[in-house]
C-alpha cells in the first residue's frame, strides 16, 4: 500500500498538463508543437504513474484499495475514490491508450491543436474518474461531464456529418443519464448516502429494485450499447477524428460494462436476476443482427463500429451469466476490445490520413505497397475475431464457457456470431488488403512510418500476451468478482427464503 | 410613544436615502454625472450589502409585525444587492456607447432593489404588495428608458399594461385572503391555520390562486410568461440583465416566504398548482426556446424554464427543497450575469448584434469569450461538473424526497430538450466557420465573464459556503 494519494494524483495529473499547455504562447506553429510535446509526456507521465496502482495492487482481496475520503457536498456525500479487480485494469487501460491516441493524433490535427490536446487531457482525467470514483454523486459527474470534451471533440475536428454525430451522441447518451440520476437520488433518499461500498450492501426493497435497475440500464444500455439504442455509435465513430474512435470504442463504452459491474449486479441482484434474460434477448438481437449490418457496410469505420456493438453484446451476456467465467470473461474481454478495436481505428486512420477517404472500394491491395501495414493489420484483424493467442480469444472463450452453464440457447447463437465475425473482419481484410493494386492513386501510398509502428508497437504487445498468458489480468480481478459473485448468490438466496416463506 | 425599532431596515432606508441623495446630484449635474451617479449607487450596493450581512441573524420583526429579518432575507438580500450592482456595472459602458447615458437608469434600480428588499423582508402582505409595486413601477420605467425606440417603448407599455393586471389579480387575492381569515400578518395567519381554528374554505383558497397567478406574473412561470419574451426582445441590452436576474430572486423569495410561512400547513391545497406551474413553465422554456434566433428571446425561454426548476423545490413544500431553491437561484443569477456579459459584449463595428447566428465561429474570434458562453451554456443544460448541475440536483433531491418522483422525471427530460438548444449555441461558436468578429470586449464585461466562469467551473471544489449559507437561510422558514 502506498501512503500518498496514487488515484487522485492519477486522476488529475493530466489537469497539470492543460494548464502547461495553456501557460505556452506564441505562434501557431511553435504552440502546436509545445501542445503536442506536453501533452504527449503528460499522458506517459499519467500512464507510468498508473503502474504503480496495478505494481501495488493487493489481489488477495475483494475489498477496495487505495482508498481516499474527503468531505465534499456534506449530508453524505463524499470524495470518495478507491480501487478493486473490477475497476484498475480499466485505469491502465485508459492511461495506456492515451499517450497512442496523442501519438496518433501527432500529424493528423493541423488546426486548433491546443484546444484538441487541452480536450483529450480533461478527457483522460474524467475517464479516469469515473473507474475510481465510489461515490455515486462521484461518480455521475465524472460520467457526465466527459460528455462535454467528446462533443467538442467530434464536433471540431470531426467529418462532414460532425454536427448531426455529435448532437446524437450527447443527447442520447444525456438522456440515458438523467433516468440515472433519478434513481441515484431515489437511492439516496432511501439509504441516505451516496457511498457505494455502503450502497452494495443496503439491499433495496426487490420491488423497486426493478426500477432502478431499469433507470441505470437506460444509461448503460446507451452507454454500451445496446441494440436497439445503439445507433448513435456508428455515427459518432465515422465522424470522430480517429484518436476520438479510439477513446470512444477503448474507454467509454467500457463505462457502460463497468456500470453493470459496479451498479446494476451488486446493488439490485433481484432486479439484475430478474431482467438477465431481457439482457440475453438485447445482446443476441445486437451480436446477430449488428454482425449482419456490418456485413454490408461501405465505410471501414462504420463496419469496425457495428463490430463493436456485437462484441459489446458478448461482453454484456457474459456479465449477466453470473458466473466466474463469465464476469471474468466479460472483463477481460472489455480489456481485450479496448485494445483491439482502438487498434482497428488506428488502422483505419492510417490509410484514412493516406487517402482522406474510408470507402471499402476505394482501397485494395495494399499489400503490395504497404507489407508492414498488412502485416499489422492482420494480427488486429485476427484478434478481433478471436483467433487462439491472441486476446480476443480468451474473452470471448470464457463468456461462452459461462454463458453454456446458464442458457444454451443463448450460447449458441452467440457462437453464430462469432463465425459472422470472422466474416465481416476477414471480408473486410480481404478488399483492402489483398488483390491486385489497381487503383491509380494506391500506387505511390507509403507503408507505415516510424510513429506509426511505435504507436502500434505496444498495442501488439499487449494482444498477444493478453491472448498468450492472461493470468496476470485474471489473478487481480478473482477475489473481486468471486466477492461479487457471491453478494449476488447471497442475495438471491435471501429473497427466495422470503418468497417461501411468505408462502 | 414607542418608537419602532428602526435597525431591522436599516439597510433598507440607507439605499432609500441614497436614491434620494443620488436623485440630487443627477438633478444638478445633469447627465455628465451617470458614471459618477452609477458607480455610487455600485458602492451603495456594497455598503447596504454590509450592513445586512452585519445587522444579526437572528429573526426578529419590527413595525407592529409588518417587517421581518432573518437568515432568509440575509440570503436574499445580498443575492439580489449583487445582482443589481452587476447589472449597473454591465450598463455603464454599454449605455456610454449606444447613447442611453441617462442617470435615471442606476437611480431607478436602486429604488428597484429597495422595492426587492421590501418585499424578502415582508410579513404581511400589505407590505409583501408595497414592496411589489415599488420594484415594478421602477421595472416598467427602466424598460422604456430607451424611449425614442419602438421597440423599448412598445415592451415598456406592454410590461405596463400586463404587470398592473397582475398587481390587480394580486391585490384582488390578498383581499380574498384578509376577506376570509381576518388578518394579513403572515406569523398570524400561519398560527391561525395551524392551530386548525379557521379551516381552508373556498373564497381563501380563490384567493391563494390569486395570490399565485400575481406571483407568478412576476416570475414569468407560465401560463403567465408571455410578456417576458417580447420585454426580453424589447429593452435595451442591460435592462434585459437586470430583469433576468434581481427581480426574479425577489419574486421566488416572495414566493417561499408566502406559501412556506402563513400557508405552509396547506400544502395539499397549493402544492397541485405550483406543480402544474412548474411542469408548464419547464416544458414550453425547453420546446419554445429551440426555434430562436434572437439570443435575448432565446434567454427569455432559458429563464421560463430555469423559473419551473426553481419552482419544482418549491412544490416539494420541504425545508430540503426551500434549501435547493435558493441553491439554485444563486447559481441562476451568476449564470445569467455572466451570459449577459457575453451578449453585451456581441458588438459589431456597425452596432450590437443580438441574432445568434453571428456567434458564428466566435471560438476562433474571440476565444476567451467563446469558451465563458460554453461554460455557461452547458451550465444552464446541467452538465456537471459546472454548478448549473448542482442546482438542479438539489431541487431533484427535494423533489424526490418529497415523493414527487414523476415531476422530477419530467424535470430530468425537459433539462434533455433545453440541452439541445444551448448545445446549439455551443454548436454556432465552435463548429460553423467564423463570421463577421466583435469588437474587443470591453474590461468590466470580461472581468464580469471571467469571475462568473470561474465560479460556474469551480463551484464543485468549494461548495460548502453556498450550501451552508443556504441551509441556514433555510431553516429559518420551518421553525
Amino acid at each position: 500500500m502506498l501512503d500518498w494519494p496514487i488515484l487522485s494524483t492519477v486522476t488529475f495529473l493530466p489537469l497539470i498538463g492543460v494548464l502547461l499547455i495553456l501557460l505556452t504562447s506564441g505562434k501557431e506553429e511553435s504552440a502546436a508543437r509545445n501542445a503536442r510535446w506536453v501533452a504527449l509526456w503528460t499522458t506517459l507521465f499519467t500512464f507510468v504513474i498508473s503502474l504503480f496502482i496495478w505494481i501495488n495492487f493487493d489481489a488477495d482481496t475483494a475489498a477496495f484499495q487505495f482508498v481516499e475520503k474527503g468531505s465534499w457536498l456534506g449530508n453524505n456525500i463524499n470524495y470518495h475514490m478507491g480501487v478493486d479487480g473490477i475497476s484498475m485494469l480499466f485505469i491502465i487501460l485508459t492511461t495506456f491508450l492515451m499517450p497512442l491516441c496523442i501519438l496518433a493524433s501527432w500529424e493528423a490535427i493541423t488546426v486548433r491543436v491546443r484546444e484538441y490536446m487541452i480536450a483529450f487531457l480533461i478527457m483522460e482525467t474524467l475517464m479516469i474518474g469515473v473507474f475510481c470514483a465510489l461515490d455515486m454523486v462521484l461518480f455521475y459527474l465524472f460520467f457526465e461531464a466527459g460528455l462535454i470534451p467528446m462533443f467538442l471533440i467530434i464536433g471540431v475536428w470531426g467529418g462532414a456529418q460532425r454536427v448531426y454525430a455529435s448532437f446524437k451522441f450527447f443527447l442520447y447518451t444525456l438522456i440515458g443519464s438523467v433516468l440515472m440520476l433519478v434513481a441515484m437520488i431515489t437511492m439516496y433518499f432511501i439509504a441516505g448516502t451516496t457511498d457505494i461500498p455502503t450502497l452494495i450492501d443496503f439491499s433495496f426493497d426487490p420491488h423497486l429494485q426493478l426500477w432502478l435497475w431499469l433507470a441505470f440500464f437506460a444509461s448503460f444500455a446507451v452507454k454500451v450499447p445496446m441494440w436497439p439504442v445503439h445507433t448513435w455509435l456508428p455515427d459518432a465513430h465515422v465522424q470522430a477524428p480517429t484518436a476520438g474512435s479510439v477513446i470512444l470504442a477503448g474507454v467509454l463504452l467500457k463505462m457502460g460494462g463497468y456500470g453493470f459491474l459496479r451498479f446494476s449486479i451488486p446493488m439490485f441482484p433481484e432486479g439484475s436476476e430478474y431482467f438477465a434474460p431481457l439482457v440475453f434477448a438485447l445482446s443476441v438481437v445486437a451480436i446477430i443482427y449488428t454482425s449482419l449490418v456490418a456485413l454490408v457496410q461501405k465505410d471501414m469505420k462504420k463496419l469496425i463500429a457495428y463490430s463493436s456493438v456485437a462484441h459489446m453484446g458478448f461482453i454484456t451476456i457474459g456479465i449477466f451469466t453470473f458466473t466466474q467465467q463469465g464476469l471474468e470473461g466479460g472483463i477481460l474481454q472489455m480489456i481485450s476490445h479496448g485494445i483491439v478495436s482502438g487498434a482497428l481505428f488506428l488502422c483505419v486512420g492510417v490509410v484514412y490520413d493516406r487517402l482522406h477517404t474510408r470507402e471499402i472500394a476505394r482501397y485494395g491491395g495494399l499489400v503490395n505497397r504497404m507489407p508492414k501495414y498488412a502485416l499489422i493489420f492482420l494480427i488486429f484483424t485476427m484478434a478481433t475475431i478471436g483467433l487462439p493467442g491472441t486476446s480476443g480469444f480468451v474473452g470471448e472463450f470464457l463468456i461462452l464457457v459461462g454463458a453454456y452453464q446458464v442458457n444454451t440457447t443463448v450460447a449458441f447463437i452467440a457462437t453464430i456470431g462469432v463465425i459472422l465475425g470472422a466474416a465481416y473482419s476477414l471480408w473486410l481484410y480481404r478488399r483492402v488488403v489483398f488483390g491486385e493494386l489497381v487503383k491509380e492513386d494506391l500506387k505511390n501510398i507509403m507503408d507505415v512510418g516510424r510513429r506509426e509502428i511505435l504507436i502500434f508497437a505496444p498495442l501488439i504487445i499487449v494482444a498477444f500476451w493478453i491472448g498468450i498468458y492472461p493470468e496476470p489480468f485474471l489473478d487481480v480481478m478473482h477475489a473481486s468478482v468471486t466477492n461479487l459473485m457471491d453478494q449476488h448468490e447471497t442475495a438471491i438466496e435471501a429473497s427466495k427464503t422470503i418468497l417461501n416463506a411468505a408462502k | 410613544m414607542v418608537l419602532p425599532d428602526f435597525s431591522i431596515a436599516l439597510p433598507e432606508i440607507f439605499l432609500a436615502c441614497v436614491a434620494m441623495a443620488l436623485l440630487m446630484v443627477g438633478a444638478f449635474r445633469g447627465n455628465k454625472s451617470t458614471s459618477l451617479i452609477s458607480w455610487l449607487s455600485v458602492l451603495a450596493f456594497i455598503f447596504a450589502g454590509f450592513l445586512v450581512q452585519f445587522e444579526g441573524h437572528a429573526t426578529v420583526t419590527t413595525f407592529g409585525g409588518l417587517y421581518r429579518d432573518d437568515n432568509f432575507a440575509v440570503f436574499m438580500k445580498t443575492l439580489c444587492l449583487g445582482a443589481s450592482a452587476f447589472a449597473i456595472i454591465m450598463s455603464i459602458d454599454f449605455n456610454k456607447r449606444e447613447k442611453l447615458v441617462r442617470f435615471e437608469f442606476p437611480i431607478l434600480i436602486v429604488i428597484a432593489t429597495l422595492g426587492m428588499m421590501v418585499m424578502i423582508s415582508a410579513n404581511d402582505l400589505m407590505t409583501m404588495y408595497l414592496g411589489i409595486e415599488l420594484m415594478s413601477l421602477s421595472l416598467y420605467v427602466t424598460a422604456a428608458f430607451k424611449r425614442d425606440s419602438v421597440r423599448s417603448t412598445e415592451a415598456g407599455l406592454k410590461y405596463f399594461v400586463l404587470g398592473a393586471l397582475s398587481s390587480g389579480m394580486l391585490l384582488y387575492g390578498v383581499s380574498l385572503i384578509y376577506g376570509f381569515s381576518g388578518t394579513t400578518n403572515f406569523d398570524v395567519l400561519r398560527d391561525t391555520f395551524m392551530s386548525g381554528e379557521a379551516e381552508a374554505g373556498v373564497g381563501l383558497l380563490i384567493g391563494l390562486v390569486f395570490l399565485i397567478a400575481g406571483l407568478a406574473f412576476k416570475v414569468s412561470a407560465v401560463p403567465f410568461h408571455m410578456w417576458a419574451p417580447d420585454v426580453y426582445e424589447g429593452v435595451p441590452t442591460p435592462v434585459t440583465a437586470f430583469f433576468a436576474a434581481a427581480p426574479k430572486v425577489a419574486a421566488i423569495a416572495l414566493f417561499l416566504r408566502v406559501f412556506v410561512t402563513p400557508f405552509g400547513d396547506l400544502v395539499d391545497q397549493w402544492q397541485q398548482i405550483i406543480v402544474f406551474v412548474s411542469i408548464a413553465s419547464m416544458i414550453l422554456g425547453a420546446f419554445a426556446a429551440i426555434n430562436q434566433k434572437n439570443i435575448k428571446r432565446l434567454m427569455a425561454y432559458s429563464s421560463i424554464g430555469h423559473i419551473g426548476y426553481a419552482l419544482v423545490g418549491l412544490a416539494a413544500g420541504t425545508e430540503e427543497g426551500v434549501r435547493g431553491v435558493l441553491i439554485y437561484m444563486a447559481i441562476y443569477v451568476v449564470m445569467n450575469i455572466g451570459t449577459f456579459a457575453c451578449i453585451l459584449s456581441m458588438r459589431q463595428r456597425d452596432g450590437m448584434v443580438e441574432d445568434i447566428s453571428e456567434l458564428a465561429g466566435l471560438s476562433k474570434t474571440r476565444p476567451w469569450m467563446a469558451f465563458f458562453l460554453l461554460l455557461f451554456m452547458f451550465s444552464l443544460a446541467g452538465i456537471p461538473p459546472l454548478a448549473g448541475f448542482f442546482g438542479k440536483f438539489y431541487i431533484f433531491v427535494a423533489a424526490v424526497n418529497a415523493g414527487l418522483v414523476p415531476l422530477a422525471v419530467v424535470g430530468l427530460v425537459t433539462s434533455v430538450v433545453g440541452a439541445y438548444y444551448y448545445l446549439r449555441i455551443v454548436k454556432i461558436m465552435y463548429f460553423d466557420d467564423a463570421a463577421e468578429g466583435f469588437e474587443p470586449v470591453s474590461r468590466t464585461q470580461t472581468i464580469i465573464m471571467t469571475a462568473s466562469g470561474l465560479f460556474v467551473a469551480f463551484f464543485v471544489i468549494f461548495p460548502a459556503p453556498l450550501l451552508e449559507g443556504a441551509e441556514a437561510a433555510a431553516a429559518v422558514l420551518f421553525p
